[in-house]
């Protein structure tokens, strides 16, 4: 089970972050500011998995983590997933991150969170993994942002006639 | 306009604050404005609102404010505010909070909606945050649908559902034709979310698991079409057909075909298939390759196919990724308990590890290596492990040491070997052992009887280098204190003799208890060095005297303490002193659980004959010999009475101090010295006066717990009143009185009162007890005590 997803730079401010199990506000801003600690010190070439994150549950948990240019995306997992695969869910994930808003950058991902937030959606569910297709899920929120665009219209146009 | 420009623009003004504090302001501002909104009724702008408060959520601000107004959003027909009250609810509210209750409702007429987006938002929510009682209420609508016809909802439903499972296992008897028929799906989403339902439901349930065994045919049939099957675009990540999907059919066949014969036949030839034909060149394919060798090495597989998974996680060890080292010393740990000697040819890379910079790397190394150490490579295994420690990160040194701590002590091919080691790890990394260390070393050592030349000379060598190691320090002094003569005489047969004069181990003795670096414990191990010293030494015993009266007025208690009692040595009872600092007779060891639950020595037990011979030579010594600091738990309880310990004999209680508190200690020396009472007798009288007697009985119920019945009988002319009996025993024992049977006592004798007490004695100290009387008899109050010192009846 992943137990949380945590997107941040590299001074370790949040950009995204998304608990599967309940923490308090302090508690969470505490594990981001801990991760960051160690996913920080760690060099460019060593592995992609570390251990010894004591807040976020002892020690059955490791941190599966990628550095893409100023992000670090953290997945924070027990040991019923298989690390290889969850290396493979960040790229897709930003792969697809990358088709929805064409080109990422961090920027995007400051201005749009709910985007990402509903992109995640369709991809982990409940701390299990959803969906790995990248069209799949680009298809589904696609469809849902146009639902979302229609309503907004048809809500703005009723304005305009009274 | 889309809903979030309000919030971009909230963004903005954030992050264009220069300083913490003026973020915090504006934060404050929009918060305030917020919170002004949602108060008011319905307008439009009502998700821009819920959206800013989540993202200041996310950096860390208070929000839970805003919880009503995500249940009011989830209640709203519009789409965007739904979604945005979803996303609310799953970052602020959790199965805690009452308000998650309020959108239970909500949740379950959007499971029966008929937009699916609005279906998925619901099933969403519901697997992150669903409470036990929601899961209970929407099992049903979940059930549904996963029968229903949209493969979107379907896979939606199936990992909602496990999430059901997980919080209310009963459920699962619910899911179980659905998971079933849903293996035979198409629709790969959906095959993942059924294969990771049945996992789940096989995971808690071996009822469940022999019923999933008939599956095994359709899941390697699934598997065979994955591998076997041309290219398909959509589902291909860098040439291998949906890995994730392969990876988790493979970890169901491996918790299906655990324990079972006929499965594993079934899936043998698949898994050998895939080991051989999956390619390795890129992560996907090792992913899958890892997974199928950890599934062949747990089920009943053939003896070929688990030759050729120990070499394909042998060929992952060479590889250079650093990631597939990582996974494959994770793998080779699990299955070191059951292969081992495949896993032993690999022990030279392994080792190689050790030197990698990765930290991670370097952890399974460790963890590898010390579950590797055997007889035959104990020498080159710790040679390599010491090697390790010298350059080994911090946090990993703790786990080093025990480890290499406990492989020496089964596996040590000699004494002196042992003795070697232990002082190597205790010079390199002394600061990160255990407490027991050093009660162990010095049990060792005074065991190696014929080692103590060579051991003395070692660690004077190593006290004279360095002192800042405070576990070596204390072991040296303890030696010097002990063999100081050996250590004079110079000669020694294995290694070269030094010239080492009194003033020197003098001198040594005192740089440490006056170094600043010296921690208190390590102080007293000092001085008591010095104190025995004056035995054995012949020219410098004044120096010791004045040492020694030095520290009489040191602010530290326990150092003065122990000053004082050996000035009172030198003075009052010089005609002692001999006898009282010889040397320490063999120790026989305990399990270190003894001591009221602190991690400090192990118990001294004594054997017959010498505890015979010391009091043989030690008449009774007079109280003020007992250091009267060491708080006799016992003593204590019981009022603080000086009974005169006379059976023990004082040389025991100074050089026990292996650590500050030693209270626990002396209880159970009492203990070990007592006599166990062997009265036949089932019950005694214990007290008697004025008409009222006390008689107990005990019965031992089990090893440590003691069942003790006080019987009460009035023979006076008047009648008890409030009869009343409280009981007090020593620390480590607990008391559990029951209720009296009756709070009176007629005269006469007419009848008796029972009261049953549940004695727990863990530690087996000797029991003893106090108990205080109290009645009224004839409108007046009257209060006394006794004391029983044994209990009679005990084994």
């Amino acid at each position: 089970m992943i137990k949380a997803i945590l997107i941040f730079n590299n001074h370790g401010k949040p950009r995204l972050s998304k608990f599967y199990e309940h923490y308090n506000e302090d508690t969470e801003q505490q594990i981001i500011r801990e991760t960051f600690h160690l996913v920080s010190k760690r060099d460019e070439n060593v592995c992609n998995f570390l251990e010894g994150g004591m807040l976020i549950g002892g020690s059955d948990y490791k941190l599966i983590y990628r550095h893409y240019a100023t992000l670090y995306f953290v997945f924070c997992v027990d040991s019923s997933e298989s690390e290889l695969g969850i290396l493979d869910l960040i790229q897709v994930f930003v792969e697809t991150l990358d088709k929805c808003f064409e080109n990422v950058c961090e920027l995007d991902l400051i201005f749009h969170v709910d985007k990402v937030h509903n992109i995640l959606a369709e991809m982990v569910m409940g701390g299990m993994v959803l969906e790995t297709n990248m069209n799949e899920i680009i298809t589904q929120v696609d469809a849902q942002n146009k639902m979302e665009k229609a309503e907004t219209f048809i809500f703005q146009s009723t304005r305009q006639d009274r | 306009m889309s809903p979030s420009v309000p919030l971009q623009e909230m963004i903005r003004a954030i992050r264009s604050a220069r300083t913490q504090c003026e973020e915090r302001g504006v934060i404050q501002r929009e918060c305030a404005a917020i919170r002004a909104q949602f108060r008011q009724t319905d307008n439009g702008g009502r998700s821009h609102n819920l959206a800013k408060l989540l993202y200041v959520h996310m950096l860390g601000y208070p929000a839970h404010f805003g919880q009503m107004e995500c249940v009011r959003m989830i209640a709203s027909p519009r789409y965007s505010e739904k979604r945005v009250g979803y996303l609310g609810a799953m970052m602020l509210l959790d199965e805690k909070q009452d308000a998650s209750l309020l959108i239970t409702n909500s949740i379950k007429n959007d499971l029966s909606h008929s937009n699916q987006y609005v279906q998925s938002l619901a099933l969403c929510t519901l697997a992150c945050m669903g409470s036990a009682e929601m899961c209970r209420d929407l099992a049903p609508e979940i059930d549904r649908l996963l029968q229903s016809a949209n493969s979107y909802i379907k896979k939606k439903a199936a990992l909602c559902a496990v999430h059901i499972v997980r919080k209310v296992q009963d459920l699962g008897e619910l899911f179980i034709p659905a998971a079933r028929s849903l293996l035979s799906e198409k629709n790969h989403g959906v095959l993942h979310g059924a294969v990771v339902l049945i996992t789940e439901l096989c995971e808690r349930n071996p009822e469940t698991l022999k019923r999933f065994r008939k599956t095994v045919p359709d899941l390697v049939q699934i598997m065979k079409g994955l591998i076997i099957s041309g290219y398909s675009p959509e589902h291909d990540v860098s040439g291998i057909s949906d890995p994730f999907l392969q990876v988790r059919i493979l970890r169901l066949l491996r918790i299906l075909g655990r324990n079972s014969e006929s499965a594993s036949d079934a899936m043998n030839d698949l898994l050998a298939q895939v080991a051989t034909n999956t390619d390795s060149t890129k992560t996907v394919g090792n992913a899958v390759l890892y997974e199928t060798v950890l599934t062949v090495l747990d089920i009943k597989s053939e003896s070929g196919l688990r030759v050729l998974a120990v070499n394909i996680l042998g060929r992952f060890l060479l590889n250079s990724d650093r990631n597939i080292r990582y996974i494959a010393m994770t793998s080779l740990q699990k299955i070191v308990g059951t292969d081992h000697n495949a896993v032993q040819r690999h022990r030279g890379t392994i080792v190689d590890c050790l030197k990698d910079q990765d930290a991670s790397v370097k952890r399974r190394a460790l963890e590898l290596s010390l579950a590797l150490v055997s007889a035959s490579n104990i020498r080159s295994m710790i040679k390599e492990l010491l090697l390790f420690l010298s350059s080994c990160p911090p946090e990993l040194k703790a786990q080093a040491t025990s480890g290499i701590f406990i492989a020496a002590e089964r596996y040590a091919p000699s004494k002196r070997w042992h003795i070697d080691t232990i002082l190597h790890v205790l010079t390199t990394a002394g600061g990160d052992v255990r407490d027991e260390t050093v009660p162990n070393l010095i049990h060792l050592i005074t065991n190696a009887s014929e080692l103590h030349c060579y051991t003395v000379h070692k660690l004077y060598r190593a006290l004279v280098t360095d002192i800042s190691q405070q576990s070596l320090v204390q072991v040296a002094c303890w030696c010097i204190g002990e063999y100081g003569d050996l250590l004079l005489k110079g000669e020694c047969q294995e290694t070269e003799p030094v010239q080492v004069s009194e003033d020197d181990v003098l001198d040594a003795l005192e740089t440490v208890l006056q170094s600043h670096m010296s921690s208190s414990t390590t102080r007293g191990f000092a001085l008591t060095a010095t104190m025995k010293l004056s035995t054995r030494i012949t020219d410098n015993v004044d120096r010791i005297r004045s040492i020694v009266s030095i520290y009489g007025s040191c602010i530290d208690v326990e150092l003065q303490q122990r000053a004082v009692e050996y000035n009172a040595l030198f003075k009052k009872y010089d005609h002692m002193r001999a006898a009282v600092l010889e040397r320490m007779p063999l120790m026989e060891r305990n399990s270190s659980g003894n001591t009221n639950g602190e991690a400090t020595a192990e118990t001294i037990t004594e054997t017959n004959s010498s505890k015979v011979t010391q009091e043989d030579r030690v008449p009774a010594p007079p109280p003020q010999q007992q250091p009267a600091k060491q708080t006799y738990d016992l003593l204590d309880l019981l009022g603080g009475s000086s009974e005169p310990l006379q059976q023990i004999p004082a040389a025991q209680t100074l050089p026990i101090n292996t650590s500050g508190s030693a209270g626990g200690d002396l209880l159970d020396l009492l203990g070990g010295l007592e006599p166990s009472p062997a009265t036949p007798a089932p019950s005694v009288t214990v007290y008697e006066k004025d008409g009222v007697t006390l008689t107990l009985s005990c019965e031992q119920q089990s090893d440590s717990s003691l069942a003790v019945t006080l019987t009460a009988t009035n023979a006076s002319e008047s009648d008890i009143s409030g009869f009343t009996l409280q009981a007090a025993v020593p620390k480590s024992v607990q008391l559990n009185m029951k209720a009296p049977s009756r709070d009176s006592l007629p005269a006469r004798g007419a009848a008796q009162m029972t009261q049953l007490v549940m004695l727990n004695n863990p530690n087996k100290v000797n029991l003893k007890m106090r108990i205080r009387i109290s009645y009224t008899r004839q409108g007046s109050a009257f209060q006394d005590m006794v004391q029983v010192d044994s209990l009679p009846g005990l084994s």
